[in-house]
């Protein structure tokens, strides 16, 4: 199957991004990819955050489930990052990064995660549901392969509307890959030829089920050429090869080729959510290529190409710590929902709600 | 001049495609030359070019298109071949565009028509009244027009609200109802409409069972019983006002839907007057539905399986006695 090797466009100011690389910041190693170090730092973020959720659920202080992207940053930093304004993003459970990169404030993830009525979800839904559709950010379901439709059809209103060079990018894993919806939703993305790339990651984990009774194909990306999408594959643990992969295919959508699939391989570093211990995943796997940290991968390339110095490294995580920190003591100060002041109306049109009064 | 209750959804809708450059129509076969399986979208491709497309059968992908372009700004229809094929799209319908407004803020404003009702010889698979199922989750409205007229301004209304609706259009009224001419306004939705006064007894019903109910009213004013008929127009949101001011006059309800009976509208209905008006009544409310089996194929067993004009009568007679 064909590898991209393109280079992506020059890396241009993002709302939201991370402090400024900076001359000084900069060692004297060329970077292997010109957003490579941006990408990083949302990946120091994205786990820095989600650590800390993972410590405040041990602690009893989220309600529900706690789901991170532990093992997946590389893959999702790069879904997140090539997207403009306008464009269209639906990403998964494992998507902290991309979302970040997206432009999602940290306080709407915790804000989500701690219940605050001032949220994007107002307590209506928790953790990974969280979406700003407005922005252009989907709120995902919990019912695997929806969303891939989803983007379609905004990409179609986009299309209807006469706007120009937008794309719709939509996150799945190889377990969604196996439902009905994800495949009438590729199909259908095929059919209407949208400017749609979906990012397609096997962690070889659908909960506690191996891919070997998840599918029996020899290669996932051997779909795209049965849906009409040009498929490529990717390294996920190698975030220049994520950058590369991923941004060239958001490149070609936006250039009007056929729909992209690109599938990264990885494993989860985490269990399913917090609540999983992930006794299941054997050593044997633990040992594969694929089963290396991204973020760690990262850092070693960072030092051994000498492309900032430890201390900039430093100084980068008590960013990311001291962000998450204020995003989190934030929340935590604000109000809960309560029912007896909750708008128990599930439709706006408020002269057709159905009153048993 | 007259126009069938087909005509008027499709004249409906010539008229969304013309007045609003929002909407666009999305199903199998709707487009193209052909315009459908009953011809509600007949000739509007060609005369709206790019926005009545045909779409692979996957309905699930075809409401979740609708749904991304609907949040996004436009106004899509979509067109269910059957409401019995809807069950596969249930999951964007009720998990995906039920809860959008709830969890975002975000209404999403689709339309989802469903080719309703039984027909005979259609069987299991082509005959499903869908609407107790829709009117069970929250996020929806559901739209059960029994009228020429009430199918084309009820339509309109349905593109124009910004929630998700679900019009259950009734297959067995397509070419059997007919009016003279269109009307240019209806009763807004959420309002039942009396169709015959009566004092002796309430049947409250909606779709195609109002013209069995009609029927059954005729008969018994032979018999010296004045019947009252509501039209409830809509089960979601549905009017229990109306109905409890009719029981209020003739203590006795009866109400008649086509769905299958366990958690129907019609059990929600007695739910809601025995509840609120239980001093209104003279005797325990009944209702009918269609039989606890999948809908048969064979004419002799559909025609008894659904409730019809006469085990209507049968039912009434009994309430009027008690």
């Amino acid at each position: 199957m064909l590898q991209t090797a393109q280079r992506t466009a020059k890396s241009k100011g993002k709302k939201g991004a991370p402090a400024s690389l900076g001359e000084a910041a900069v060692g004297k190693g060329a970077p292997p990819h010109d957003r490579f170090l941006e990408a990083f730092r949302w990946m120091l973020l994205a786990r820095t955050l989600e650590e800390k959720l993972v410590s405040l659920y041990r602690g009893g202080q989220i309600t529900g489930g706690v789901y991170i992207g532990k093992g997946q940053e590389a893959v999702s930093v790069a879904c997140g990052i090539f997207l403009e304004k306008g464009d269209i993003f639906a990403p998964l459970i494992r998507d902290q990064a991309g979302r970040s990169a997206f432009g999602e404030p940290l306080i709407d993830v915790t804000r989500t995660y701690l219940g605050s009525r001032l949220g994007p979800m107002r307590g209506r839904d928790g953790n990974i549901h969280r979406g700003r559709p407005r922005d252009n950010q989907l709120a995902m379901i919990s019912h695997l392969g929806a969303m891939v439709s989803v983007t379609v059809g905004a990409l179609m209103a986009k299309r209807f509307r006469g706007e120009k060079g937008f794309i719709g990018l939509s996150c799945i894993g190889e377990g969604g890959m196996q439902t009905g919806s994800f495949h009438e939703g590729m199909n259908i993305a095929a059919v209407e030829q949208v400017p749609l790339v979906v990012v397609a990651t096997n962690n070889h984990y659908a909960y506690s089920t191996p891919n070997d009774r998840e599918f029996a194909c020899h290669d996932l990306i051997d779909r795209a050429i049965g849906y009409g999408f040009e498929g490529y594959t990717v390294d996920g643990t190698d975030l220049a090869n994520c950058l590369d992969v991923i941004g060239g295919a958001v490149k070609r959508a936006r250039v009007g080729r056929p729909p992209q699939l690109v599938v990264a391989s990885i494993l989860r570093l985490s269990g399913h959510g917090e609540h999983d211990d992930a006794s299941y995943v054997t050593d044997e796997i633990k040992r594969e290529p694929f089963a290396r940290d991204c973020l760690k991968v990262t850092e070693h390339t960072i030092v051994d190409l000498k492309l900032v110095d430890t201390e900039t490294l430093a100084e980068w995580r008590r960013d990311a710590a001291t962000q998450v920190d204020v995003a989190i003591s934030t929340a935590q100060k604000e109000a809960a929902p309560e029912g007896d002041e909750e708008d128990w109306c599930a439709i706006s049109t408020r002269d057709l709600v159905d009153s048993l009064e | 001049m007259s126009i069938t209750y087909l005509e008027a959804i499709r004249e409906a809708q010539a008229k969304l495609l013309r007045d609003d450059e929002r909407v666009f129509i999305y199903g199998q076969d709707v487009g193209g030359t052909f315009g459908g399986a009953f011809k509600a979208t007949k000739g509007l491709a060609k005369e709206f070019p790019g926005r009545v497309l045909n779409t692979p059968i996957s309905e699930d992908a075809m409401v979740g298109t609708a749904i991304g372009a609907a949040m996004h700004g436009m106004r899509p229809i979509v067109e269910m071949q059957f409401a019995d094929f809807s069950s596969t799209a249930l999951n964007q319908i009720l998990n995906n565009a039920g809860t959008h407004y709830w969890r975002t803020d975000v209404p999403i404003p689709i339309t989802v028509r469903l080719p309703s009702g039984g027909t005979k010889g259609s069987g299991p698979f082509h005959s499903q009244s869908m609407e107790s199922i829709y009117a069970h989750y929250p996020g929806l409205i559901v739209m059960t027009p029994a009228t020429v007229e009430d199918a084309y301004t009820m339509l309109i209304e349905a593109v124009a609200i910004d929630d998700p609706v679900i019009y259950c259009e009734h297959k067995y009224l397509y070419y059997h109802l007919k009016a003279e001419k269109l009307p240019t306004e209806g009763l807004p939705t959420g309002k039942a409409r009396i169709a015959r006064e009566g004092r002796d007894l309430t049947i409250a019903t909606y779709s195609a069972m109002l013209h069995e109910a009609l029927a059954v009213a005729e008969q018994l004013a032979t018999e010296g019983f004045e019947t009252e008929v509501i039209d409830l127009r809509s089960v979601k949101p549905l009017d229990t006002n109306t109905v409890l001011a009719s029981v209020a006059r003739t203590g006795r309800l009866l109400c008649v839907g086509e769905s299958f009976p366990w958690g129907s509208a019609t059990a929600e209905i007695i739910a809601r007057v025995t509840a609120e008006g239980f001093h209104l009544l003279d005797a325990a409310p009944q209702r009918m539905n269609a039989k606890d089996t999948p809908i048969p194929y064979h004419p002799n067993l559909w025609s008894v399986h659904r409730p019809n004009a006469k085990e209507i009568a049968r039912k009434a007679r009994a309430l009027l006695r008690e």
